[in-house]
């Protein structure tokens, strides 16, 4: 909404208020002042210059020659509009004149010829070109014949103004009328509100007599109210009324649709003229449309309706889509002599719904979608009729077509001080909010110590007790709201276990070398299920804004795989990213996808990288691994948690393992495949992705404390050349279980495959630690033990051991 | 005998002056006080004295062998410290070069706002509550009076999984289940999370970002509550020195509703790019919680009042690290991340 101070003033005194300082408490008592814009922007010595002469340059075909009487003087100046004649009152910035955008006018020469000055056009006032009247759109602005020569041009424009532009929230639609304003205004500054004063002649016919009215919806169109107004002359409005409606953004057309759009902003009350001739039925029926049926609206375009779209009709076909937008078939045109202004209360949500699904937004919808002032329809109607006469020389036939079954009561409300005063935490005294509310002009009783309150039909937003506390609220000031703390129950607070041991994970995979990273959950279809630890159907958006980003993606991975890429691309060649993030699993019919936290990462490029000293490693399958198992050993599951080689799909077929806590598969890790390493400009890249609900879910037991060993250990080592296929976790499993009670421990140090053993074979080395927590064991236990574990790796293994 | 025994002093001296490293004088050592020297050849050949000069004669050789030894040892001493220095010169190190990098990674800055206002929170005795990204209808809009066709429902453009499900576009949905789930008990809950609007990304706009919302219900709570609460929290956020102001607003959830303004931590009030001259930051937006919203929830509104806010951790981390760009927070440029690892005073 652009207020126009100037026209403000009509309606309110705020004469002697820097706009400032008005826009500042405009906006701390609740409309938030958004601009200030100064429409002078600091122009001057711009005035109104009468064209005596215009002839062709000699030198130039595009300019022409033009004596101009600026008052003073008469001097020459050079235009090249096309749209320059002689006799016009034009607009001129003098020699020394200073334009937006820091345009500074001098005296030149043009191809020879001396100008003083220039011809201006309105662009070059800085109005925007949306603005300018379409007929002058293209060349100079051509001022009424009236304008006095020599006289300040931006006076006469209006442009000695300044336009608060306000940022509306969706519940003050009462400020969308400079009458509603006004009450704003007054409310804060403590003054009155004057209503234009409206009086006009009817002529004896009589309206109901010319024209039907039948309201057929009357749920979506509750009131309705025609005036016909006769021997209008369509022509350009006068000055100040253009001036009006470019200030507020809105285009001038001609007299009639610039007296409609001048009352809905004055009013806030949208009106609608039809050419009563081309309507041709003498009638007015406004009904829903049927499906399908089909109105070219006045932006020209053909627009098929549906059923429960609301259209006003000559009786036969549509004119009009109600509170919408006007049809092109009674449009009202230069030849137009009758016309019908309509002013009507459409339902909101039919108004909206269907602005909606025709992707119109007009003034008028935005309106009618928030619910006008039942009591401004007639009026609104009244103020057009009397401009009309006044500035379409138009002759109002007597008296209205009215149909009314609008409930115009309005809404009470009963509410005590001291609940205000409770729910503030205030102690606003009883004549306080009495002043507030006078000031408010809400008309209030005291009844036995309570406020009753008429709420005012222009306020739509006030209905229950709480919109009367915000009320006194804002306009008492939220400065003197005291500050306290609530009285609750005093809860201990924190994070669920659940949250805790997240903010755990994350504190040490940081610790670990990762950065946290933040990707988009919505992705493209072909990426959704990419690296998947688990499919299930894909949920999808009705309406996306990009392939992209159209679905919810079931894997963290390639989002990580993406910002790697990105950063490898800028040099970041070492990149070591985690993510803990939802992944969505559509597994039910109607119900909410699941939703189930994952925790992935990713690392490449090196691990280590200390040059200097010639310590560099590059990232590897076991970096990460140990990063996993670290992880485990954290969250207390590591001895549940086993990997096993995997073959998945994008992954390195020989470098992939799946993650097993007993037996559920809760994660997988490995490399990316070279190829999908390749497609994604990657060097050697190694992920890991897992259910991190699961794994937060575990009951691990309570942490009790293992005595510090007393009695010595022993240490005995076994060297082994088993078949290359055998794993380390084979081999270790078969020592754990032979080492029995007495195997403290077990580590894998030596591992070896080349010439020096066998082809298809290697080389396996582990050391044993044997230790009895009561006692020192004796040489004898510790070989019988130790043989145990030797026969079982040759018989269970088929290990041979060297010496 | 006394004239060779000085002239043996002597000479022994004047060999451990010249040894010039350990070796050497051990080999000193040997050749003078050793079993074959001549100090022990001296007490040896002690026997052919007359028995009268022994004493005298015997005392005279150890005192000649005591400060051969002395000083041999004193010698010994200085020696072996000159050897370690020599040895710590050869082992310096130039310490100015850089050290081997301990490898860590750190909080994604959101996550350590949201993190940083939820411990907050927590002290003052609030709970964490969290909820489905993907959400009904009903929790998102219609349990925070946001009926369908509620032309407040334009602020937030929303997508839509069917008629009834969509991404969630504010955490509020946490609040409403909270609410329906405690039947009609008191609340204290803050609830951060990701959210999703129908926005195209650019500098200022992101289709998915993150909120954090806080909620309190409870017997008579107090609008002054609410104030006095968000004073605390933009302190301890942005400062003690922080002013606040409320500006009335709108959401259809709360009534009345606020914004929240802090002093500007930049130019403290004098105007700068970062308050855009007017002194004053929005920070958040809050109010009182609407009776509907109770009430659907299964509150009686004429006793149980409360007060919710709401705020956008990337709002935050725009300011407080002055981030130009909200794109910077989902392209996880390692430059960017790894510039939060360090603590704040």
């Amino acid at each position: 909404m652009l207020v126009s101070t100037k026209w403000l003033k009509d309606y309110v005194n705020i004469d002697g208020i820097p706009t400032a300082e008005l826009a500042e408490s405009i906006t701390r008592s609740g409309i938030e002042v958004d601009a200030i814009i100064d429409r002078s922007q600091g122009m001057t010595n711009v005035v109104v210059g009468h064209v005596l002469e215009c002839v062709q340059h000699p030198d130039a075909d595009k300019l022409r020659i033009c004596q101009v009487d600026v008052g003073e003087t008469t001097t020459q100046i050079i235009c090249g509009a096309e749209n320059i004649a002689q006799g016009q009152k034009v607009i001129v910035a003098r020699p020394g004149a200073v334009l937006p955008g820091d345009f500074k006018i001098k005296a030149a020469k043009l191809r020879g010829e001396d100008s003083n000055g220039m011809i201006c056009s309105l662009q070059e006032l800085a109005i925007e070109s949306k603005l300018v009247p379409k007929e002058y759109a293209e060349g100079i602005y051509v001022l009424p014949e009236d304008a006095i020569i020599g006289s300040n041009a931006l006076e006469l424009m209006g442009l000695d103004d300044t336009v608060l532009e306000f940022d509306l929230t969706p519940n003050r639609s009462d400020a969308l009328s400079m009458l509603g304003v006004a009450y704003e205004v007054g409310a804060i500054l403590s003054k009155e509100v004057k209503y234009p004063e409206v009086a006009y002649e009817e002529s004896a016919e009589k309206a109901e007599d010319v024209l039907k009215l039948r309201i057929e919806a009357t749920e979506e169109n509750p009131m309705y109210v025609a005036k016909v107004v006769k021997n209008i002359k369509v022509a350009e409005s006068p000055l100040w009324l253009q001036n009006r409606l470019i200030a507020s953004g809105i285009r001038p057309h001609n007299n009639v649709v610039d007296i409609t759009n001048f009352v809905l902003m004055e009013y806030g009350q949208p009106l609608h003229a039809f050419d009563y001739d081309r309507l041709g039925s003498g009638e007015i029926v406004v009904r829903l449309a049927e499906e399908g049926e089909k109105i070219t609206t006045l932006d020209d375009a053909e627009r098929t309706l549906k059923a429960h779209q609301l259209v006003i009709t000559n009786g036969k076909e549509p004119v009009a889509i109600a509170g919408v937008m006007g049809g092109l078939n009674s449009e009202v045109h230069e030849g137009t002599t009758t016309v019908v202004i309509e002013s009507a209360y459409f339902a909101p949500a039919t108004v909206r719904r269907t602005s909606k699904e025709h992707g119109l937004h007009s003034d008028a919808s935005t309106r009618f979608e928030k619910g006008v002032d039942p009591e401004r329809v007639i009026a609104a109607a009244e103020r057009a009729a009397q401009l009309l006469t006044e500035h379409a020389s138009g002759e109002v036939l007597e008296g209205s077509v009215i149909f009314d079954e609008l409930d115009k009561t309005p809404v009470q409300i009963m509410i005590s001080p001291d609940y205000i005063n409770k729910r503030l935490g205030m102690k606003i005294s009883l004549e306080e909010m009495l002043s507030i509310l006078e000031r408010l002009k809400f008309p209030t009783e005291a009844i036995y110590g309570k406020l009753l309150i008429d709420a005012p039909t222009r306020r739509q937003d006030i209905r229950i007790k709480e919109d009367v506390i915000e009320e006194i609220a804002r306009m008492y000031g939220y400065d003197h709201i005291p500050m306290t703390l609530p009285f609750t129950e005093s809860n201990p607070g924190g994070l669920t276990p659940y949250q805790e041991k997240r903010r755990i994970v994350k504190a040490y995979l940081e610790g670990a070398g990762l950065y946290e990273s933040l990707t988009y959950s919505l992705t493209s279809e072909k990426e959704a299920q990419t690296y998947a630890l688990e499919t299930a159907p894909i949920t999808k958006l009705l309406m996306p804004i990009s392939e992209e980003r159209s679905v919810l993606r079931q894997s963290i991975i390639p989002n990580l795989l993406e910002a790697t890429t990105y950063n490898v691309a800028r040099r970041n060649d070492s990149v070591g990213l985690y993510e803990i993030s939802s992944v969505f699993l559509d597994e039910e019919e109607d119900g909410l996808p699941k939703e189930i936290a994952h925790v992935a990462a990713v690392i490449t490029g090196k691990w280590i990288n200390h040059a200097w000293q010639a310590e560099t490693k590059p990232v590897d399958f076991f970096v990460l691994k140990g990063i996993v198992e670290g992880l485990m050993e954290k969250l207390g599951l590591a001895a549940e948690v086993t990997f096993e080689k995997a073959i998945l799909d994008g992954m390195h077929p020989g470098r992939t393992a799946n993650i097993y806590h007993n037996d559920d598969r809760i994660g997988f890790m490995g490399q990316i495949h070279p190829t999908e390493q390749n497609k994604r400009d990657l060097k050697d890249t190694y992920v890991v992705e897992m259910n991190l609900d699961k794994m937060l879910s575990v009951e691990t037991e309570k942490l009790l404390y293992t005595p510090v060993p007393r009695h010595p250990s022993i240490s005995r080592d076994v060297a082994l050349v088993v078949q290359s296929e055998t794993t380390a976790g084979t081999l270790e499993a078969v020592i754990k279980r032979a080492g029995g009670d007495l195997l403290a421990d077990v580590k894998l140090f030596d591992l070896y495959e080349g010439s020096k053993v066998e082809s298809g074979t290697k080389s396996v080395a582990f050391s044993l630690i044997y230790r009895d927590p009561s006692r020192t064991l004796t040489d004898e236990e510790v070989v019988k033990a130790h043989e145990k574990v030797l026969t079982a790796l040759i018989s269970e293994a088929g290990a041979e051991l060297r010496v | 005998m006394e004239q060779k025994l000085n002239d043996l002093k002597e000479l022994a001296l004047s060999k451990i002056a010249e040894a010039t490293n350990i070796k050497e004088l051990n080999e000193v050592r040997v050749a003078y006080l050793g079993r074959k020297g001549p100090i022990t050849d001296l007490l040896k050949g002690m026997g052919k004295l007359p028995a009268e000069d022994r004493p005298k004669m015997g005392a005279l050789v150890n005192v000649i062998r005591e400060t051969v030894t002395e000083v041999l040892e004193e010698r010994m001493a200085k020696l072996e410290e000159e050897e370690i220095n020599q040895q710590l010169e050869k082992e310096t190190i130039d310490v100015t070069l850089p050290g081997r990098p301990a490898r860590t990674g750190n909080r994604h800055p959101l996550t350590r706002v949201v993190e940083e206002i939820e411990d907050f929170f927590i002290s003052m005795g609030y709970e964490v509550a969290e909820g489905p990204e993907v959400e009904k209808d009903y929790y998102n809009f219609e349990a925070l009076n946001l009926p369908k066709g509620h032309p407040a429902r334009d602020m937030q453009d929303s997508f839509y999984i069917s008629e009834d499900i969509l991404l969630r576009t504010h955490t509020s949905p946490v609040q409403a289940r909270t609410m329906e789930a405690k039947g009609g008990a008191p609340i204290k809950i803050i609830c951060p999370g990701k959210v999703y609007r129908r926005d195209n990304d650019d500098a200022t706009h992101s289709h998915q970002f993150t909120q954090i919302e806080g909620l309190v219900i409870g017997d008579d709570i107090r609008m002054s509550d609410l104030k006095g609460t968000l004073s605390l929290f933009a302190k301890e956020m942005f400062g003690d020195e922080r002013e606040i102001r409320l500006r009335p607003s709108f959401f259809p959830f709360t009534e009345p509703s606020v914004e929240m303004d802090i002093s500007c931590f930049k130019c403290d009030g004098a105007g700068c790019n970062i308050c855009k001259k007017t002194g004053w930051i929005e920070i958040l937006g809050a109010g009182m919680v609407h009776p509907n919203v109770l009430e659907m929830a299964g509150y009686d509104s004429s006793v149980v009042t409360g007060f919710a806010f709401g705020m956008g951790p990337e709002r935050i981390a725009m300011l407080k690290y002055g981030v130009e760009d909200i794109r910077h927070f989902y392209t996880n440029d390692v430059r960017f991340v790894s510039q939060f690892h360090r603590t704040e005073a």
